[in-house]
């Protein structure tokens, strides 16, 4: 794709917010010593939570936050398709769901009577779904929170009509880059850093606690060795179900590793 | 009939959106509509272990995670019967400054201060005034940096947990940010007497005021919920006061008194009823300023956030400079069933929760009443005081001035619960 031959006019941004908590798109607000030069080399045409100013469609770049949670935003995200030509979705609501998405595993309908004294008043879809899953998407940027320094980069190399280099590696690169021992052998800390999608900097571990999986599955993941591995740490059953059904929980690796460990953690139940 | 719509309002957290019906000068119908969909943490956090609350609860807001961190890891302490204090406790101080420092900047400059400017956005003022823009970034950027240094990263943080922390931060990269917190001190008490200068819409009403108080610490964590109509409970007794209801326009809940008034929390809410437990560089810009406490103009909330501003650089700086781990970095839990509730002052005001747990340490039960849902019903009345003077102005004036109104809350509307459409009729 050309976006920036050099006498074409700035391409336009625009950023949506879906069913999120705003972290992602903070997280470009969070840009502070690049925002004034990227606000300079981008047209900024819609970015509800920074500006007023609303310019109208056709946009070069749509960025979209949050997963597809109501029937009006399963609709919605089809009018943000046809208006841009780039379309990237942004964080792990997003690509997978995100944390709405834990409404997958239960009856939506029950969790709404248990926090709503009304729950005829809402309108809301049963599960909580990722963009893909709605619309075609041409770029997933993963992350609870993203990275921003990885979205700068998407956004650089959109501008220089290159493909953008996020990682493609498990968490366990960053902890062996970082020089953090592994929690899993030192510690028989439960972690899913094996299976996860690089791109935090390893965070977790560094903090002596296990990988919870914001940046979703990677394309490495060995779960027939991780589930057992880590069933066998368990400190209460379900454990790892619960550890994999999380932020990246829908996403459909992580599903049927949860419903494995599920499996194996009953199993090991009723050995004991 | 007159009718004034704005599509979206901007610069705010989440969606919404807002209905005014105005008949003879007085507002007939005020509706603060809350699209933002309903996200259900109440219902899905049940069945989960303990230690996973504060990773989900922080999720509700991007902006203000470690204030859904630090209610719900006291909630579930309390249930345990802990209670993290020393350096536990004033490193949970420290990354709350950190959240305070980001959140207060980023709505004072790139959320409300365009409003008073006539910009439509920060970054259209960076083409008028760039300096202002870029020390503003630079204030943000230090409060993210500290939330950093503490919990790895600013936005879901991950290093607090339920009795206290995974690991201590290394005190050198914490020292580290001592000079540019100094800029920053130095910045906000300018900022402060900055805040003084705008023109500020007119607009008085007698608020009841309800915070955290603490006796010898900037109401954060501990202490009591205090009024200014005089009631002072412990946060066990929060809810025999402060009751939430569901609204039908709404999917946020809306909370009350058990008398069915509505009140205010918030800097405003904090400044006038602990301004003296500020640091003492905050009470000097607060006694410079010759402001008349307490403040009842909810457009000035700018003013509370910029002295407060001062007060958690100040606050950062000394805990940074107390700063000496020693011992383990948490309590080992032992788990038994139980019940807890916990409260902290987000940037945008008091956040309760509460929690049952099983002898597992699995949740059984959530309650989470965030600040936006307490003061929704709140802005819905200072939006009815406010009719009159909307009457007499032209179109867009009127808008921007409602708009400026429910900004200046500072909403967190995914935390209450998108769009926020503002639509004034004049049924005249």
């Amino acid at each position: 794709m050309t976006l920036t031959p050099k006498t074409a006019p700035k391409p336009k941004v625009a950023v949506y917010k879906f069913s999120s908590c705003d972290g992602c798109q903070l997280s470009l607000l969070n840009l502070e010593d690049e925002l004034l030069d990227l606000a300079s080399a981008v047209d900024i045409a819609y970015f509800l939570e920074a500006t007023r100013t609303v310019k109208p469609g056709p946009y070069d770049i749509g960025i979209v936050e949050g997963s597809v949670t109501t029937p009006h935003e399963a609709e919605r995200i089809k009018e943000v398709r046809a208006e841009c030509k780039f379309l990237i979705s942004l964080g792990t609501c997003a690509t997978a769901g995100g944390i709405q998405a834990l409404r997958n595993f239960s009856k939506a309908s029950d969790l709404a009577d248990r926090v709503y004294a009304h729950p005829e008043y809402l309108h809301y879809l049963d599960n909580a779904t990722a963009i893909s899953e709605h619309v075609p998407v041409d770029l997933e940027i993963w992350g609870c929170p993203v990275n921003k320094q990885l979205v700068l980069e998407a956004l650089s190399a959109l501008l220089q009509n290159r493909k953008p280099n996020l990682p493609q590696y498990p968490v366990c690169m960053e902890c062996k880059r970082n020089g953090t021992v592994c929690v899993v052998v030192a510690q028989g800390t439960p972690c899913l850093g094996p299976v996860v999608q690089a791109g935090c900097g390893a965070l977790c571990p560094a903090n002596g606690r296990g990988c919870y999986g914001c940046f979703g599955p990677n394309t490495f993941g060995n779960y027939s060795s991780l589930v057992p591995t880590l069933v066998g740490l368990e400190r209460f059953p379900g454990e790892t179900a619960l550890l994999l059904r999380n932020f990246s929980g829908y996403a459909p690796a992580f599903r049927k590793a949860a419903e494995a460990a599920l499996k194996a953690s009953s199993e090991k139940e009723s050995r004991s | 009939m007159k009718t004034i719509e704005v599509p979206a309002l901007a610069r705010v957290e989440g969606e919404g959106g807002l209905y005014i019906g105005i008949q003879d000068g007085k507002a007939v119908e005020i509706r603060l509509d809350i699209y933002e969909p309903p996200r259900f943490f109440e219902g899905f956090l049940v069945d989960r272990y303990l230690q996973e609350v504060p990773d989900i609860t922080a999720r509700i807001c991007g902006i203000c995670p470690v204030a859904y961190q630090m209610s719900s890891i006291l909630a579930l302490e309390s249930a345990l019967g802990i209670q993290v204090d020393g350096q536990g406790y004033a490193l949970r101080r420290l990354l709350y400054c950190g959240e305070y420092i980001e959140s207060h900047a980023l709505h004072i400059y790139l959320l409300q201060a365009p409003d008073l400017l006539g910009a439509p956005s920060a970054l259209d003022l960076a083409a008028v005034a760039p300096d202002v823009v870029k020390n503003a970034l630079r204030m943000k950027k230090v409060g993210n940096d500290l939330l950093k240094a503490i919990g790895g990263r600013s936005v879901h943080p991950v290093n607090a947990c339920v009795g206290g922390w995974y690991r201590w931060p290394d005190a050198a990269p914490l020292q580290a940010l001592l000079p540019e917190l100094e800029w920053a001190l130095e910045a906000a008490r300018e900022t402060a007497r900055w805040s003084l200068t705008l023109p500020y819409p007119e607009l008085e009403i007698d608020y009841e005021f309800v915070a955290i108080h603490h006796p010898q610490e900037y109401g954060l964590m501990h202490g009591e919920v205090w009024s200014s109509r005089g009631s002072k409970l412990p946060v066990q007794e929060y809810e025999t006061r402060y009751i939430e209801e569901h609204v039908k326009h709404s999917n946020a809940l809306h909370s009350h008194t058990k008398e069915g008034g509505h009140y205010i929390v918030g800097p405003l809410a904090r400044l006038n009823l602990n301004h003296e437990q500020l640091m003492p560089e905050a009470r000097k810009a607060l006694k410079a300023a010759r402001i008349k406490l307490p403040i009842t103009n909810p457009y000035k909330s700018l003013i509370a956030r910029a002295i407060e501003l001062v007060h958690f650089y100040e606050e950062a700086i000394a805990l940074i400079k107390a700063y000496r781990p020693a011992g383990p970095a948490h309590a080992t839990l032992e788990l038994k069933p139980g019940e807890g509730c916990g409260m902290s002052e987000a940037p945008r005001g008091l956040l309760y929760h509460r929690y049952k747990i099983d002898g597992n340490g699995r949740v059984q039960f959530a309650k989470i009443t965030p600040p936006t849902a307490q003061n929704l019903p709140r802005i819905e009345e200072d939006l009815a005081a406010l009719a009159p003077q909307l009457v007499k102005m032209e179109q867009e004036q009127a808008t921007l001035t409602a708009e400026h109104l429910v900004r200046s809350y500072d909403p967190c509307i995914s935390c209450a619960t998108h769009f926020l459409k503002l639509k004034i009729e004049n049924k005249d």
